[in-house]
Formats: structure tokens, C-alpha cells, sequence
């Protein structure tokens, strides 16, 4: 995740293999320092950088984890 | 909406106990074992009952809901078509390993899951009038969408019942009338020339849609069950996100407005979340503070990826789909 949440109460809890969870921002600043509005009481943020979405996550991991376990 | 029409035996038998009979007439006959989730009178008398405890019908007395000769109908349909989901998921079961976290589990059974897919299959193949179709099909489950969880709230504790709220909350429009998930999709019935009003295409729809209304209705309607409505949830979250982005690709391809892709494009964020929530939050703090609830949360996923199969089937089959054109590939 290199998107960055801001608020005053920012909670985040990694989900291990999928994005972050971020509750209480008021909106997450992408890299190129674009601010993206928090409209839900949860955001997942992507981790894996391969969402088509973001910096949210649209859940192209489970493609990636499909891909790994396929191949293992 | 009125009362609909009996399609045969067991809906008749429904039907009739909500007109007023104070008792249902001779025994009652169950289709054929294994049969039960894909029959149509069965599930539709099923939906009838269940109704009762949602928004019940104009022309039926409410009353009726605990009446107990419509209870013991609803029980001996509710346990046929439970233990049919029992048998019918003990394979997809004894492969679960008992060494792993649940949360991480259930987020795997749909990873590996190769069931054939609606979504691939509506996101490059199918005509408007599949669309249509799909839409159609999934009015009855997704008008009232989140509506059976909500009965789950009560049944749970802690952090188990904070994650349900949370993803309810945003189900039901995070504070805004204007993002109710139901909503969203009566919009999108709309803008595809379809009418919204509740149960107006019910009389259409094939078994599968019916059950796929019935069961997290069942799950969360039945306390004992609750934690296999977890376990649902969770699977029923996790395999949207992907499919809704495939869906709403596929309705922009035949033609129909982003209104109309609207809800399903909503769907590829937020139940990207949801399905995080639901498997970590709820069915994972569950598990943590129950363990022997494990097996239950377990059950109710594979309830949902089984019946997710035969429900593609089913519309696949009378779209006349090749497997290879559903695949559920990425
Ligand atoms: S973490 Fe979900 S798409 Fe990247
Ligand atoms: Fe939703
Ligand atoms: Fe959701």
C-alpha cells in the first residue's frame, strides 16, 4: 500500500495475502498526491497493486492468489 | 405485492394456509430426495412462507406468520431442504483442513472454486436479452439484498455482531437514502426497462433464483443456523466483487447505460470490503470466541458455492452456454 489514508482516527488492519482495511479517514492520497474522498464507513486499500481501481481494491488479488496456488 | 400463484403441490399447500385454511390438506409430499433446491414448488412454497416474516402481502393477514399450521410447513420444508444441503456439501467439506484459520479458509474455497461462471459468461457472450434475463432473476434475492442478515444482528455478540453492523450499515446506504444497495438495483432494473416493483417478475424466475433467496433466509431466520449464515455471508461477499466488474462490462457491451451497470460497479469496492469484513471480522471472531462453531460457518460456505453451481447452471443451461464460454478464468 503506498496510497496514504489521513484523518484523525485512522484505524488499518492488513488482511495477509489482500488489501488493508482503513476506517475512520477522511479520504487517501495516491502517489501522485491525488486525495481520494473516503465515502464508506470501510475502505480497502490496495496492496497488491494490481487493483484496476486505485488505490481501492477490486479484488484482482484472489486472480493472483488463484494464479499461485495453480502453479504450486 | 398479492399473494402469487401456486405452481403445484407444496405451493398450493402454502398458498392455501395463507388464504385463510386452518389446515393444510393430507400429508405432506417432498419431491424426490437431492431434488428439493432445484424444485421449483418446493422453493416457491418456501419464498411464500419465508415472506411472511419480510414484507408479508397485501392480501394476506400477517397474523399468519405464526400461525402454527404455517410454521409446521415451513419446518418440514426447511429441514428437507436442509438436509439435502447437508449430503450435498459433505464432499466439498471433508477437504477442509482442520489446521487453518477459518477467515483464510473460506476466503480459499472460493479462490479455488471452478464452478462455471454467469459473470464470465454475461461479461463477453451473452445478449441483451440474457442480460435482461440475469436481471430479471436476480431481482427476487437482490431487491431485498442484506435484508436476511439483518436477522442475524440479535443472534450474535462482540466483534462478531460490530462487523455484521458495519457491513450492514453499508449495505443499507452508509447514511444515504440515495446508496441503498436495494435501491441501487431497483435503479438498475429501471434503467434496463424492467419493472421494479417488488415480486413483479416472482412468477418468472426459475428454482435456483428461489433458493438463492431462501437459503440465507433459512440460515438467519433459524437461530441454530446462524453460524452457517456467517459462513455464507461471507462466501456470497467474497465471490461478487470480481464477477460485478465482469457484469457491469458485459452490460455496457450490449448496449445497456452505466445507470443500468451502476449497482454492480458499486459492488466491485464495496464488496471487496465486505468480503474482507465478513470472512475476517465475522466469521473469524466467531470461530475465535466458539470454536466448535467452526464446522457450522464451514457448512453455510459451501451452502453458497453449491448452490452458486447449480444456480449458473440453470441459466447457463437454458441460455444454452458452452462450458468453455463460462469459464470462470481470473
Ligand atoms: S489487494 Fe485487492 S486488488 Fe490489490
Ligand atoms: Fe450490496
Ligand atoms: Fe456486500
Amino acid at each position: 500500500m503506498t496510497a496514504q489514508p489521513r484523518g484523525t482516527a485512522v484505524r488499518t488492519e492488513a488482511c495477509p495475502g489482500g488489501p488493508v482495511l482503513v476506517r475512520g479517514a477522511e479520504d487517501v492520497v495516491d502517489e501522485q498526491g491525488v486525495a481520494h474522498p473516503v465515502t464508506r464507513p470501510v475502505v480497502a486499500l490496495c496492496a497488491c497493486e494490481r487493483s484496476q481501481r486505485m488505490p481501492w481494491c477490486d479484488s484482482t488479488h484472489q486472480a493472483v492468489a488463484r494464479a499461485r496456488r495453480a502453479s504450486s | 405485492m398479492l399473494l402469487p400463484d401456486p405452481v403445484g403441490p407444496l405451493s398450493r399447500r402454502a398458498h392455501a394456509l395463507l388464504r385463510g385454511a386452518h389446515r393444510a390438506p393430507g400429508p405432506l409430499e417432498l419431491p424426490e430426495a437431492g431434488s428439493f433446491t432445484e424444485d421449483l414448488d418446493a422453493q416457491l412454497a418456501l419464498w411464500l412462507i419465508h415472506q411472511l416474516s419480510y414484507r408479508g402481502y397485501d392480501d394476506v393477514d400477517d397474523d399468519l406468520e405464526w400461525s402454527p399450521a404455517v410454521v409446521t410447513l415451513r419446518r418440514g420444508l426447511e429441514s428437507a431442504f436442509e438436509a439435502e444441503l447437508r449430503s450435498a456439501t459433505r464432499e466439498r467439506l471433508a477437504v477442509t483442513d482442520a489446521g487453518t484459520p477459518v477467515e483464510e479458509l473460506l476466503l480459499a474455497m472460493v479462490a479455488v472454486d471452478d464452478g462455471p461462471s454467469v459473470a464470465a459468461y454475461l461479461h463477453r457472450h451473452a445478449t441483451r436479452e440474457h442480460v435482461l434475463d440475469y436481471l430479471r432473476e436476480r431481482s427476487v434475492q437482490q431487491l431485498a439484498e442484506a435484508d436476511a442478515q439483518s436477522f442475524m444482528l440479535p443472534r450474535l455478540r462482540g466483534a462478531a455482531k460490530v462487523a455484521l453492523a458495519e457491513i450492514q450499515y453499508d449495505e443499507y446506504g452508509a447514511g444515504r437514502a440515495d446508496r441503498l444497495h436495494q435501491d441501487l438495483y431497483a435503479r438498475t432494473m429501471r434503467g434496463a426497462g424492467l419493472d421494479d416493483s417488488w415480486g413483479a417478475y416472482l412468477p418468472d424466475v426459475g428454482a435456483t433464483s428461489l433458493a438463492l433467496a431462501n437459503l440465507p433466509s433459512m440460515l438467519a431466520l433459524n437461530r441454530r443456523l446462524v453460524p452457517a449464515g456467517a459462513g455464507h455471508f461471507a462466501v456470497f461477499e467474497a465471490s461478487s466483487s470480481v464477477p460485478s466488474r465482469k457484469i457491469a462490462a458485459g452490460i455496457e457491451r450490449v448496449g445497456l447505460g452505466p445507470e443500468v451497470a451502476a449497482y454492480f460497479d458499486e459492488h466491485v469496492e464495496a464488496d471487496a470490503v465486505h468480503e474482507q469484513v465478513a470472512a475476517r471480522d465475522l466469521c473469524g471472531s466467531l470461530v475465535v470466541e466458539r470454536p466448535e462453531l467452526r464446522s457450522e460457518v464451514l457448512f453455510g460456505a459451501a451452502c453458497c458455492l453449491h448452490l452458486d453451481r447449480l444456480a449458473a447452471e440453470e441459466l447457463l443451461g437454458r441460455w444454452g452456454a458452452s462450458d468453455d464460454r463460462a469459464e470462470r478464468a481470473g
